[in-house]
């Protein structure tokens, strides 16, 4: 008997899924954290210490490169197993009363993980090519915060913004507790805490998130 | 059988056998009784296509009373129909109402190929089995009873998947064909019992390379083969599985070959 590979096994690939979504779920929380500072309402002078801390620490900067890898590996994987579980199934049923035995959103982790993704590269150039690759910030032309604040005066991307928040919120409110199950984190005492703090984080983050572009398009925080 | 005055419209997936392309056909089921299971309306339907010289529909059953697993339909969208936690023996008339249209389906896996119509072979769920679902004993007299003490909650546990009774209906209801609760059942039915703990590490490594190149999907915990399952059997079996897997691969002192 050959020794089965990690991650070609069905349980290694929703363990690393699970790994690399728990790792997603940490960056999103000092995300979250750093940007909240625009709430200080100082006109982004604390916000903009914390972001020129985020980018010139070599920790975070090396941590950077690992959420890159943790993102791409969470894609890839999802892929692979979504490719994997359409064979496992070549004809598939006419009539389907999925809502009978399981929510909408853990059903469909697939299209919210592609909208977050779009939303992902829209928010990348925004913000992270124009900090890393151009010399708009580190010349001094403008401040990050100034950045968002012009990025927020278009209505539309407001409300790509926050709808892409709602897509976030429903992928984390399967996801994380999905994540502990996988790793195999099962206990008859702690999984409802596991649980209720799912619900609590994928509720809070994407509303925190989804009031910054809101507050500073309508001048609550300039 | 007493005859009752329902009448109902059955859209049944007919299909020769696995190589050959299935569709549905359209029968009408009349004089059905609320007090018949699903599965002898479906006799008073058979009986009446022989009589009309017809071919009957074929389907899979044998205890007729919730403990076999045979009974594999898929009904209306849901495997053993409208119900929770039950067979489609264990299914009644008097859960539909006169005049309805049910859809009947096959299970639908790559790894359930259809036999004819209803019928689906499972012998993937045997070669799951074949592959560590077993303990090694001594022949000979048996033991006096209860002679290894066990923990109550662990015999309770253990007796809890014991019930899986391998019908399929959480391969059936997964949208990814996901076997996973048929192997944590089985997996754990042992791990937690002091006679498994001989073959703990293999059987887990073991079946669930088995249940991978058979061809089912990948669990991603939606929690549908738990609702479905006419067993009642616990997403907790399948995160228990999870982590018999990692911790056998992690510390298993052997190199194989």
């Amino acid at each position: 008997m050959s020794k089965p590979g990690f991650a070609s096994s069905s349980i290694g690939k929703k363990i690393l899924m699970g790994i690399t979504g728990l790792f997603l779920i940490t960056f999103l929380l000092v995300h979250c954290f750093i940007n909240s500072l625009i709430f200080f309402n100082d006109g982004g002078e604390t916000f903009n210490k914390g972001a020129e801390f985020m980018g010139t620490n070599w920790l975070i900067r090396t941590m950077e490169i690992v959420l890159f890898i943790g993102i791409f590996a969470h894609i890839f994987l999802a892929l692979k197993l979504t490719i994997d579980n359409r064979k496992a199934r070549p004809t598939g049923y006419a009539v389907v009363n999925g809502g009978a035995n399981s929510t909408w959103y853990s059903r469909w982790m697939g299209l919210l993980g592609t909208l977050i993704l779009m939303f992902l590269i829209i928010h990348l150039k925004h913000f992270w090519v124009v900090s890393r690759f151009t010399d708009h910030i580190t010349s001094g032309e403008e401040t990050i915060f100034q950045e968002m604040m012009e990025v927020f005066e278009n209505p539309l991307i407001v409300a790509i913004y926050c709808a892409s928040m709602i897509s976030l919120a429903y992928h984390l409110l399967h996801g994380f507790q999905s994540a502990f199950q996988s790793l195999g984190l099962n206990h008859k005492k702690y999984t409802p805490i596991i649980k209720t703090t799912g619900v609590a984080f994928a509720i809070l983050i994407p509303l925190i998130f989804a009031s910054m572009p809101l507050v500073m398009h309508f001048g609550i925080i300039k | 059988m007493s005859h009752g005055n329902m009448n109902l419209t059955l859209k049944v997936w007919k299909q020769k056998n696995k190589d050959t392309k299935g569709r549905f056909e359209t029968y009408n089921a009349k004089g059905i009784s609320p007090d018949m299971s699903f599965l002898e309306m479906f006799d008073v339907v058979n009986e009446q296509l022989i009589n009309e010289n017809k071919e009957p529909i074929a389907f899979d059953h044998d205890c007729r009373e919730g403990i076999c697993g045979a009974c594999s339909m898929y009904i209306n969208g849901r495997p053993h129909g409208p119900k929770g936690a039950v067979t489609t023996c264990q299914l009644h008339m008097r859960s539909f109402k006169d005049g309805d249209t049910i859809v009947v389906e096959p299970w639908r896996s790559a790894a359930f190929p259809v036999i004819k119509d209803l019928a689906v072979d499972r012998s993937s769920f045997d070669r799951i089995i074949a592959a560590g679902g077993f303990v090694n004993i001594n022949t000979g007299n048996a033991k006096d009873a209860n002679n290894i003490l066990i923990n109550k909650d662990d015999a309770d546990d253990a007796f809890n998947a014991a019930a899986c009774i391998g019908c399929g209906a959480c391969v059936a209801a997964c949208k990814n064909s996901s076997a996973m609760l048929f192997v944590s059942a089985k997996v754990s039915q042992l791990a937690l019992l002091p006679q498994g703990q001989i073959e703990r590490q293999d059987r887990v490594l073991n079946m669930v390379k088995q249940m991978d190149e058979e061809g089912f999907g990948n669990c991603t915990n939606t929690g549908a083969c738990e609702a479905e399952c006419p067993k009642s059997i616990s997403l907790e079996n399948i995160a228990r599985l999870n982590r018999e897997y990692s911790s056998a691969l992690l510390t298993q002192n052997k190199i194989h070959h």
